[in-house]
């Protein structure tokens, strides 16, 4: 038994065998889906250079019905493999995907639609995400053909300019005449965001939604998706770079690195307080426009500095390499999710010395819990 | 930066546009900027707002269908010794000895801007040959510290690009700008396309060379927030046109032109209080159909009548502590309150 789930086991018996610490999302609505000790190998190389790349370790969460889930995290740190193990694209190497309480059967084709039509993707890239050939009108009307009781010209004619509109494509007959080139990049995303509606979804997953828009159009979309997920109930997991815009617009924040996740919390509060070493890192590193003049002249010659690794055989944590608190525990000993407030946890040995206010606030009780 | 320093690269009433049978398309209009030696100017704006399309332009580095139409640009380098060249006006043999001497570029994707083919150190040995008189022994070393500059290791120097990480690339990208001891970089978006930890210890470097070197650098990028932290003075263009050019200081703390507030409040803010964030409400401007006057104005919440009838030149901004904030906008002063939203309603994001 894992010292986290050690942890876990003493926070009662109602919380689910992944949880260290309640899930501020929870508050919002009901349970969607939970990703329950995803692990994803990659086997990479050939011959004697063969290795084994955990692209995603141990990573657990729940995705509540109004809630927004941010997946917070650098290139390379998974958070896409995430993505595809929950829409079914890649099979996990072990670990289950629940939705609604029961485990996906994406094996059989009628399971998969069915699965399909509850959790729907959006896209990084709204240029390459609609075919160029076809017109707005198309892209929506498969998926209501496909996933919806509508039959009748009529009716589904009526489902596309209700669909329109909702993402404020109006008006919804000429947007639905046009073709993707004839759009702006905010209109395509929410042609994308209109094709993911159609099938009726309980999960949106959005992946990186908003990172190719231009600026003065990511908010109005951030903000179409955070209206949507009200009015039609869903359970979103917005996967993004960006860890300002998850303190906007997410309810609860996991930071991602190397394939684990190092720290989650409520948005606010993971942002404004960070724990673990690396999320401190991340949010230091957003440009802060109050520095000024200041900038960057802190630690601007910072050597290249190894990175983590992710290769299944490395040993401790998977920060250790670049982190300035590291010590030889670090090093040798892969740390545990383990909880720093009633719905905060962060994966470090140091807290003591990274976060030592944090520790000071909520008592600390989890960390002690893990030095026995 | 005191104002009176003659500027190392002058660009004036430029404009540029793109040749296209349905009729030309004005990607820059009459855009007037100054760059100072030792200067860090910032070139804000959205994609399609014309902020490369006028960095190439005054280097000429633009390809048809784009001709530049009108304007002129002057650069005055130290090794000129007081004498002033019109780059417009340069044969392609003089323009290539100022090109990489005098003004050097670091282009935005450093994957595309490498050759996959050859080493680093060839094709840093490439420039440095081609511009400086060296004997090959001093090349190499030249080239050798050059990876010091920017702290790649030295054993670095016999990998193709394809072996180093996005961030080694961009640096080796860096290093090739500077390989010549150029007077003017222009940075085009160097860091868009890394992580923020990568972004952040590159602008530390670029920052940290730029002392010691002492050249001036125009950085493009449609990150307001960065540059507010970075350039001396910021630059903010729309649709072609230069909307504000003012202090980095002066546009953090009273931005006058509507387009330039819009985008402060587009970024979520990481640290302080949390914000009412606004965004942009409507769409990036369609060159190809402007409307009259102001070009913002469809998306302006201050839009009035006279906006369309509006000439479009910088204007001092009254009563502002920076001496040289000019703003496009002649109704709108720093501080001044939106009588309210246009057009749509743009939904703030969620608590």
């Amino acid at each position: 038994m894992s010292a986290a789930r050690r942890h876990a086991d003493t926070l009662g018996g109602a919380a689910p065998p992944h949880a260290v610490v309640e899930s501020p999302a929870a508050r919002r609505g009901p349970l969607a889906m939970r990703a329950d000790r995803l692990h994803k190998d990659f086997s990479i190389g050939r011959g004697r250079s063969r290795a084994v790349l955990s692209a995603v370790r141990d990573v657990s969460f729940d995705l509540h019905r109004r809630a927004v889930v941010a997946l917070v995290g650098e290139s390379g740190s998974g958070k896409s493999t995430v993505a595809k193990l929950l829409a079914g694209q890649e099979h996990p190497s072990s670990g289950t995907i629940s939705l609604d309480g029961r485990p996906i059967d994406v094996a059989s084709r009628r399971g998969f639609r069915r699965y399909k039509s509850s959790v729907q993707m959006v896209f990084q890239d709204p240029f390459s995400s609609l075919n160029p050939v076809h017109t707005v009108r198309y892209h929506l009307e498969r998926p209501v053909r496909l996933h919806r009781e509508v039959s009748g010209r009529d009716a589904v004619e009526a489902v596309l300019v209700g669909l329109a509109e909702q993402v404020r494509l109006t008006p919804a007959q000429q947007f639905l005449a046009k073709y993707p080139h004839e759009l702006s990049g905010g209109q395509r995303q929410r042609v994308a965001i209109a094709r993911a509606l159609a099938a009726e979804p309980s999960v949106l997953l959005a992946d990186e939604p908003v990172s190719m828009l231009d600026v003065s159009i990511r908010l109005e979309v951030l903000g179409l998706l955070s209206e949507l997920r009200e009015r039609y109930e869903l359970a979103v997991l917005y996967i993004t770079h960006d860890i300002a815009s998850a303190r906007y617009f997410a309810d609860e924040a996991l930071v991602m690195y190397a394939g684990e996740i190092v720290e989650r919390g409520p948005a606010e509060a993971v942002t404004q307080q960070p724990a673990h070493p690396y999320t401190q890192l991340l949010v230091s590193s957003a440009p802060d426009p109050d520095a000024l003049g200041s900038v960057l002249r802190s630690g601007s010659r910072v050597a290249t500095r190894a990175s983590g690794s992710a290769l299944a055989s490395a040993r401790g944590c998977r920060f250790s390499p670049r982190c300035p608190f590291a010590d030889d525990r670090c090093r040798t000993e892969a740390p545990p999710l383990v909880a720093v407030a009633p719905d905060r946890a962060a994966a470090c040995f140091r807290l003591d010395v990274a976060a030592p206010a944090l520790l000071h606030v909520h008592g600390g009780g989890g960390v002690e819990d893990m030095n026995q | 930066m005191s104002a009176d320093v003659e500027p190392v690269l002058e660009i004036s009433g430029l404009s540029v546009a793109y040749r296209s049978a349905a009729g030309d398309v004005k990607a820059v209009e009459n855009v007037s900027l100054a760059l100072r030696p030792g200067e860090v100017v910032g070139l804000a704006g959205e994609s399609g707002s014309g902020k490369s399309t006028l960095a190439y332009g005054a280097c000429r580095l633009l390809r048809p269908p784009a001709v530049i139409t009108d304007g002129g640009v002057t650069y005055r380098g130290r090794r000129l010794a007081g004498r002033s060249v019109d780059i417009l006006e340069r044969s392609p043999a003089e323009l290539r000895e100022l090109r990489w001497r005098e003004i050097a570029i670091v282009f935005q994707s450093a994957m595309n801007a490498l050759n996959p083919v050859l080493r680093v150190r060839d094709q840093l040995l490439d420039v440095v040959e081609a511009h400086l008189t060296l004997g090959r022994q001093d090349a190499r070393e030249r080239v050798a510290s050059l990876l010091d500059l920017v702290a790649i290791p030295r054993d670095r120097l016999r990998s193709y690009p394809h072996e180093l990480s996005g961030g080694m690339r961009q640096r080796v990208m860096i290093a090739m700008a500077l390989a010549v001891d150029p007077e003017v970089v222009i940075m085009d978006e160097p860091t868009t396309a890394l992580d923020v930890v990568v972004q952040r210890e590159i602008l530390g470097q670029i920052v940290e060379l730029k002392q010691r070197l002492g050249f001036a650098v125009l950085f493009i990028t449609h990150d307001l927030s960065l540059l507010i932290e970075l350039a001396d003075r910021i630059a903010v263009m729309y649709a072609g046109q230069l909307v504000e050019v003012a202090s980095a200081h002066a546009v953090h703390h009273g931005p006058a032109h509507p387009y330039t507030r819009g985008l402060l409040n587009s970024f979520p803010s990481l640290r302080g209080a949390r914000r009412e964030l606004a965004g942009i409400p409507g769409s990036p401007p369609d060159l190809r159909s402007l409307p009259p006057g102001c070009p913002f104005v469809p998306r302006c919440a201050f839009a009035s009548d006279a906006c369309t009838k509006l000439d479009m030149v910088l204007r001092p901004v009254p009563g502002a502590s920076d001496q040289g904030h000019v703003s496009a906008c002649p109704f709108v002063l720093p501080g001044a309150k939106a009588p309210g939203r246009p057009t749509e309603d743009v939904s703030e994001v969620a608590s």
